[in-house]
């Protein structure tokens, strides 16, 4: 094509195609980066959490005053739940997935370590696995007789060595042995051992403080709770009689203690939304500013290209009186902004690329994958195609008698 | 020649319509994307007491064992009970107070409420002086009430508003937890923002609705909130007076740099005599952050919010090249005109600035259409779920900066068109070509 005679051109006009090159390099670099921002953000929002979210209720339920009863009181409030219609399952237990505030332990693999290994959450309360729907994937569950009383081991060093089993996730063995079953091997709490007895698929913490990569470093002890030092009854029911089941527990646990103050009464589908809040506002913010770069590059190159056709309506009148077809002028219109655009992205991707470094460094995300900067690219050929078409129309529709007239 | 010139920018703009709409929008979804987000930004990372946030001082001290010992980790982030009580009654400092969050439930008189929790600080007497919190009614409780585990109240304007009605409820009894307490003073409207004294909290939590004195609030064992961090033979519920944890935090007023270096140094004996009582087995690791210190130590601006300040910066960027680009082309479609103006006698210098003020109103419009779109913007800041969010309002030096930020960012971008055009040779332009 008549790259050459476009070129000369627009090297009579440098500023302003410097500017919209430019222009397209910005845009370009910047919504690479948010586009691959947004992916981050929707990625951590799938996060696996190894329950049965859809089928879990969380009803806080706080005794004021004197707990002497606590434990004959959580046994009384576990029963009536587990009597409501449609209850499948009932537990007390010390925390619940996306809740962010958990409770978390060191743990080595050799009791004479000075540094810990890693820090994991510690889940409590009976009937824990079942109720959340965690899937066993080794050994087995707790047996009935392995339970101890959480409000007499806090109390008692001595009990606190007869926790002898715990069962833990898939990604914590994996960390801890990688490549090995964990099924057998010990890990020490403080200078105690524990035997892991038992592997879920998953079971995410209930805040993760220490990055996404800690998510499923969780452990599960045989350890009953009461209503003195846990507060968080979990329901499981199918997801229709959700609602139903949630407001009945109320009303149980209204019932069988109206001395007490009822918090969060939710589903885990709710809980597990404003855990993740702010990713959603985020990626709804940065989409956002994504949209309004690309509309306001396309209206830039519109105006521009409007002000070009402008000027040069003469030139093109004698193209036409010399014989070039509006079909011509068209292409010539858009090679030129393929031209721009090509030299925007290319100068675009190297910006992209060094934005990149710049949020690795300061916001410890990964390295831009590749596939990034060719969809990038096309996406822009596209918008500046798309906006340069309206001005190209209006320069192949200059009619050749231009030429003769003098302006 | 200034109206004059203002006259002709006013004729210049309404001649080509769609192409000054377009810069004007250009800017204004720059300015209106970078305000919103550096009024977030500057309310977010604002000096939470200006003028005393230099004299305030977090006390950092490390008290755990020889276990995973790292001689370049820093201290813990707060206090056991223990050294906490030492510091406190050791009184080296002007002011000081040991504090830690709560939640206590509160059961109203009236059978109208239900019983509902009430997030608490368990304090000691100087917190009230020291962070300035204004009180409305009654006062705050002494160091003999301290001392005493006095059964005392201090409330927040809002559960004041939610119990009594606004009126004045010193000397009335509220029950929490079973107990009475008397109220002996209610707090004005107060926000710390950030919350810095205590981050387990939140942030940007709002302040608490109940203050109880330390000792009391332990003595009854009423809801704690917050992190605890401990080591060796770990937390015994009973007994966190003793337990080897942290989990408490100690402020303190330091009125000159002098007293603060005599302070630390003091710390560091303390440390010292700790370790050589066998209680402290680490050498003294001590630190002595100041408010802001402290608030930067912690990282407290949420990234995501830096993240945005610097995406509208970059947007902004944009916006700018493309008005720069626009008024090029309109600039140099005026040769004609501006020639016949050379060639009557305006000097370059006059030119040049008929254009920049044409690019001054075009960035005056803009900053005015960007002012509106950023008060849009933070009213969709303030429905967004963040703790954060209720704080984004624009404030006077914001709503200056806005404009400043407008026209300056217009008139640089005018610079270049208007230098261009004004290199026009009239003899040129004045031929019919």
């Amino acid at each position: 094509m008549d790259i050459l005679p476009i070129l000369s051109t627009l090297r009579r006009h440098k500023i302003t195609a410097l500017l919209l090159v430019l222009e397209i390099a910005l845009t370009c670099a910047i919504v690479c980066n948010a586009v691959f921002l947004i992916n981050q953000r929707l990625e951590r929002m799938q996060m696996y959490s190894g329950v049965a979210e859809h089928e879990l209720i969380q009803v806080q339920a706080f005794g004021i005053g004197d707990t002497a009863d606590a434990k004959a009181h959580a046994q009384e409030d576990l029963t009536a739940l587990r009597q409501i219609p449609g209850v499948t399952s009932v537990a007390l237990v010390n925390q619940v997935p996306f809740t962010n505030s958990s409770w978390n332990t060191s743990v080595k693999l050799d009791p004479k370590q000075k540094q810990a290994t890693l820090n994991a959450t510690q889940y409590f309360g009976e009937n824990l696995l079942k109720t959340f729907g965690a899937q066993l994937v080794a050994g087995r569950d707790f047996e009935p007789g392995e339970y101890l009383e959480m409000r007499q081991v806090a109390r008692d060093e001595k009990l606190a060595k007869k926790i002898t089993t715990v069962i833990i996730t898939r990604g914590l063995g994996e960390k801890l042995w990688p490549g090995q079953s964990a099924l057998g091997k010990t890990i020490y709490l403080g200078g105690d051992p524990v035997r892991v007895v038992g592997v879920v698929a998953g079971l995410i913490r209930p805040a993760l403080f220490g990055g996404d990569d800690t998510a499923q470093w969780s452990m599960v002890f045989p350890l009953r709770m009461d209503s003195d030092n846990a507060s968080r009854y979990v329901i499981r029911t199918a997801p229709q009689e959700r609602d139903r089941v949630l407001a009945a527990a109320v009303a149980t646990l209204r019932k069988t203690d109206p001395h007490r103050i009822i918090l969060e009464k939710k589903t885990l589908d709710d809980i597990r939304a404003e855990f993740f809040q702010d990713d959603r506002a985020m990626a709804g913010l940065l989409a956002g500013v994504c949209i309004a770069l690309l509309v306001v590059t396309a209206l830039g190159i519109v105006g521009l290209g409007s002000f070009w056709v402008a000027q040069r309506r003469r030139t093109i009148g004698v193209r036409r009186a010399l014989g070039a077809t509006r079909r011509n002028i068209l292409t010539y219109f858009q090679t030129e902004n393929f031209l721009l655009a090509t030299i925007g992205i290319a100068l675009g991707m190297v910006l992209a690329y060094g934005i990149n470094l710049f949020l690795m460094l300061h916001y410890e995300l990964p390295r831009l994958p590749a596939y990034y900067f060719p969809v990038g690219a096309i996406a822009l050929w596209l918008i500046g195609q798309m906006a340069v078409l309206g001005p190209a129309i209006r320069a192949a529709a200059v009619p050749p008698v231009v030429a003769t007239r003098s302006v | 020649m200034f109206g004059y010139y203002l006259d002709l920018a006013m004729r210049s703009l309404r001649r080509n319509k769609a192409l000054t709409a377009l810069m004007v929008l250009a800017i204004a979804l720059g300015i209106g994307a970078c305000m919103t987000t550096l009024t977030v930004l500057h309310v977010l990372s604002g000096d939470p007491l200006p003028g005393k946030s230099a004299q305030l001082y977090y006390p950092q001290l490390d008290p755990q064992d020889m276990d995973g010992y790292q001689p370049q980790d820093d201290p813990p982030v707060q206090v056991t009970w223990t050294d906490g009580m030492n510091l406190l009654h050791a009184g080296r400092a002007d002011r000081q107070a040991l504090m830690t969050g709560g939640a206590v439930p509160v059961q109203p008189a009236q059978s109208a409420i239900d019983p509902f929790f009430e997030d608490a600080r368990y304090t000691t007497a100087d917190f009230f002086p020291m962070f300035e919190v204004p009180i409305r009614y009654g006062r705050a409780w002494t160091a003999a009430d301290d001392e005493a585990h006095a059964r005392v109240a201090v409330i927040s304007r809002k559960l004041n508003d939610k119990l009594f009605q606004g009126r004045d409820s010193t000397g009335q009894t509220l029950r929490m937890n079973d107990v009475a307490f008397r109220i002996v003073g209610v707090l004005d409207t107060w926000r710390m923002t950030p919350h810095f004294y205590d981050l387990n909290s939140g942030s940007y939590a709002e302040d608490e609705g109940v203050y109880l004195p330390l000792t009391t609030a332990y003595e009854l064992k009423l809801g704690r909130n917050g992190s605890t961090d401990c080591w060796g033979k770990g937390s015994d519920p009973d007994h966190m007076d003793t337990a080897p944890c942290v989990w408490l935090q100690f402020w303190v007023q330091l009125d000159t740099p002098a007293k603060a270096a005599a302070y630390k140094q003091y710390l560091v004996h303390y440390s010292q005599e700790q370790k050589a009582l066998g209680r402290f087995q680490r050498p003294p690791n001590v630190r002595l952050p100041d408010v802001m210190g402290w608030l930067d130590y912690n990282k407290v601006v949420p990234g995501d919010v830096r993240l945005q300040a610097w995406l509208a910066l970059g947007f902004l960027l944009v916006c700018l090249v493309n008005t720069v680009g626009l008024m090029l082309a309109k600039f140099l479609r005026r040769s004609p005109e501006l020639g016949v103006r050379r060639a009557l006698g305006a000097s370059r210098r006059e030119v040049f600035m008929q254009l920049l003020v044409e690019s001054g109103v075009i960035g005056l419009t803009g900053g005015v259409a960007g002012l509106l779109l950023s008060l849009v913007g933070l009213w969709l800041v303030r429905k967004q779920p963040s703790d954060y969010a209720a704080l984004a309002h624009l404030d006077l030096s914001m709503l200056l900066a806005t404009f400043l930020l407008a026209v300056g960012a217009s008139l640089l971008a005018g610079l270049l068109p208007a230098w261009r055009a004004c290199q026009v040779t009239p003899a040129l332009q004045l031929k019919s070509n």
